[in-house]
């Protein structure tokens, strides 16, 4: 099974009828994803790729029974855009648009909370379940149908990591991009929760970078309820330039988790196997997984 | 984007936020200007993007006109070197002339985003200058979580002000600086505004000695009049030619040249030529916004680097940005700069095999190769000089 999305996912986009909106979406027609519906406001009545557009999300919704959005509204409007989704009670809502004002994703977790769609995103490559559905721009000639589940914080690494997976014989069940940005939506340990759950994962690949505390929170809620499926994962940017520094006490306190040592510390604490290197990612997993089964 | 000092100040105020009276001077008699007309002992203040400034001889007190002509004189066109500026300093173009403040009492006050929990974190310390390093011996900072509307959602403020050991009317004026500083926040589009210190004058009023800004880069559309305050001259010309051509660039000490499109590829590819027992010149992530044209200035900035003896090409070429666009803008960047390096290339993903026929015709050394951690290793041993 996959997570997130499965063959009964109906997708509206928002922001279709823009250039990487029309582009992206094609690609998404083309490799067989169920595209119900495009929102524009001031565009409705008008077809876009052979796909009706409606003005608000809620009218979309009323007429092709979508139940997930991806969102590629450029940053002026893409809060307002996620927050029409939320408010329509969209079940989920995956992000591409990079590059979005931090206030207002606080604003947009404001309106999260307590709702009843799941928020992926923003600056992610979206969600793929090889061969049923893609929400989003990432690379898919690599990928696969298979056991193993990717939650990443780069694309980048998504589409190599996906091309070492396939290229050792291990398909993917789900790969999900949790975005860039610090403030986003669904995290590291949400993914591990929905992939723990499904029947068709059987190992787990986290794709982490230096900076933030989505490790940390993976890590802490691994050592708390356990490891239901092998685990490995890469942190990036351990010999990365020393960033900028910020300001004073503030970044110390950001800083104490973040970097990568640390990070890969606390995730070996909780049973994960690291990677040593991006190109061993694949290797790792499959090593892992025929010592399991020997 | 950083502000000076003077520049947050100035914000500040408009918030009601005060600061002593201060003026900025680019000259060692606009300093003396200066602090004649503010009278009394004054503060010469470096205007530079790193802090630990008075540690580092970037601040310092005059007691006469005279006193602070000499001092801008030494700092103004010197290069100072802080703990947080790296060892080649920062030049000082500006300084800032301020009347001394008596203060009787100082605490360390920062507003910022808790990415986690999505609120507006609001950090305090007693005692403002060296908080970082009491911060890194474990000492504990009081922190408030505030809404968008200026809502506690965790913490409460007349607690948050008792811990810093601020009680009554001070207690008072001091949570009006929080609401005022949540206000400039919100409406600023601020990731950082920090206070450092804030102390209590003769007369109790909080005053803001040291401010710092930081804006959100991402929210700049909503500020027109708030991007014209970047100084770009103080921004490193060759960072800034990358952003402006849709790559992130910073530069390293090594000298392997690295091409990458994607920031975890990017800190990936460092992280396996390092491992490999090489040193980047530089980091790079084309994004996937980049034409080739943009590539082609990203990269020329790579080959403008004199110590660079060999080019690692690390591309994954994806649905928005496929290969032989940056191949594409590497011959373009190679051809402009007529320079002639060894080119490791590890390119794959979408229109390889367009990179693979483009890349014959550069007529430059190469290597090609599947596996990135081959290609690193490959391009460390030409940096060594132990492979062509």
């Amino acid at each position: 099974m996959t997570i997130l999305v499965d063959q009964n996912t109906r997708v509206l986009c928002q922001g279709m009828t823009g250039w990487a909106g029309t582009y992206h979406a094609y690609r998404m027609i083309q490799y067989g994803t169920n595209v119900v519906a495009g929102v524009t406001p001031g565009k409705g009545g008008k077809p876009h790729l052979d796909v009706p557009v409606f003005n608000s999300v809620k009218e979309a919704i009323a007429e092709t029974k979508a139940n997930a959005s991806c969102v590629f509204v450029p940053p002026v409007h893409a809060a307002s855009a996620m927050i029409e989704a939320i408010e329509a009670e969209l079940p989920l809502a995956v992000v591409v648009t990079e590059r979005v004002p931090v206030l207002d994703m606080v604003r947009v977790r404001d309106a999260l909370r307590g709702s009843k769609t799941r928020l992926v995103g923003p600056n992610s490559q979206g969600v793929l379940a090889p061969e049923i559905c893609q929400i989003g721009v990432m690379a898919t000639d690599r990928s696969k149908r298979g056991g193993i589940g990717v939650a990443s914080r780069s694309a980048s690494l998504t589409s190599e990591i996906v091309a070492q997976l396939t290229g050792r014989g291990l398909g993917q069940s789900t790969t999900v991009g949790i975005g860039g940005d610090a403030v986003h939506g669904i995290g590291f340990k949400d993914c591990l929760e929905l992939f723990f759950a499904d029947p068709e994962t059987q190992g787990v690949v986290l794709i982490g970078e230096i900076g933030g505390t989505e490790e940390e929170s993976a890590a802490e809620y691994l050592r708390k309820s356990g490891l239901k499926k092998p685990v490995v994962a890469l942190v990036a940017g351990k010999y990365a330039p020393p960033a900028r520094r910020m300001g004073h006490a503030g970044t110390l306190t950001m800083q104490a988790s973040g970097n990568a040592d640390a990070k890969m510390a606390k995730l070996k604490d909780a049973g994960v196997v690291i990677a040593a290197s991006a190109h061993l990612v694949g290797e790792t997993m499959s090593d892992l997984l025929a010592k399991r089964a020997a | 984007m950083d502000l000076h000092e003077f520049k947050a100040k100035r914000l500040l105020a408009g918030y009601g936020i005060m600061s002593p009276d201060g003026r900025v001077a680019v000259t060692a008699d606009e300093a003396a200007g200066a602090a004649k007309e503010l009278g009394g002992a004054v503060y010469v203040k470096a205007q530079i993007h790193a802090g630990d400034r008075a540690m580092s001889g970037g601040v310092k007190k005059a007691e006469s006109p005279v006193e602070a002509r000499k001092i801008a004189h030494q700092l103004l066109g010197s290069k100072l070197v802080t703990p947080q500026t790296g060892p080649a300093g920062h030049a000082v173009k500006r300084v800032l002339i301020e009347s001394a403040v008596r203060a009787q009492k100082e605490i360390y006050l920062a507003m910022m985003i808790d990415a986690l929990d999505a609120a507006i974190v609001v950090l305090g310390g007693k005692g403002g200058s060296g908080i970082e390093d009491r911060a890194a011996g474990g000492a504990k900072l009081e922190s408030l979580h505030l809404g968008l509307k200026g809502e506690q959602k965790a913490g409460d403020i007349a607690d948050f002000c008792k811990r810093l050991g601020v009680t009554g009317a001070e207690a008072e004026k001091l949570t009006a600086t929080v609401n005022n500083m949540h206000r400039a926040f919100i409406e600023l589009d601020a990731s950082l505004i920090e206070i450092n210190p804030l102390v209590f004058n003769e007369k109790g009023e909080p005053v803001a000695l040291d401010a710092k800004i930081v804006l959100d880069d991402n929210a700049l559309f909503r500020h027109p009049d708030l991007a014209g305050l970047r100084e770009e001259d103080e921004i490193d010309e060759v960072e800034l030619k990358a952003q402006q051509h849709q790559i992130n660039f910073m530069r390293m000490d090594g000298d392997i040249g690295v091409v990458v499109n994607g920031a975890g590829l990017g800190l990936a590819t460092l992280d396996m030529l390092r491992a490999a027992g090489g040193e980047p010149a530089n980091f790079m992530d084309i994004r996937t916004t980049a034409k080739s044209l943009d590539i082609a200035q990203g990269i020329g900035l790579v080959l403008d680097n004199p110590k660079v003896k060999v080019i690692l090409v690390n591309v994954y070429g994806g649905g928005m940005q496929p290969c032989d666009t940056i191949i594409e803008g590497l011959g373009i960047a190679f051809r402009r700069k007529g320079r002639v390096l060894p080119l490791v290339l590890r390119v794959t993903g979408n229109n390889e095999d367009i990179a693979r026929v483009r890349i014959e015709s550069f007529g430059l050394p190469k290597t090609l190769s599947p596996d990135m951690w081959q290609a690193a290793t490959r391009a460390v041993a030409i940096a060594q000089g132990k492979a062509r």
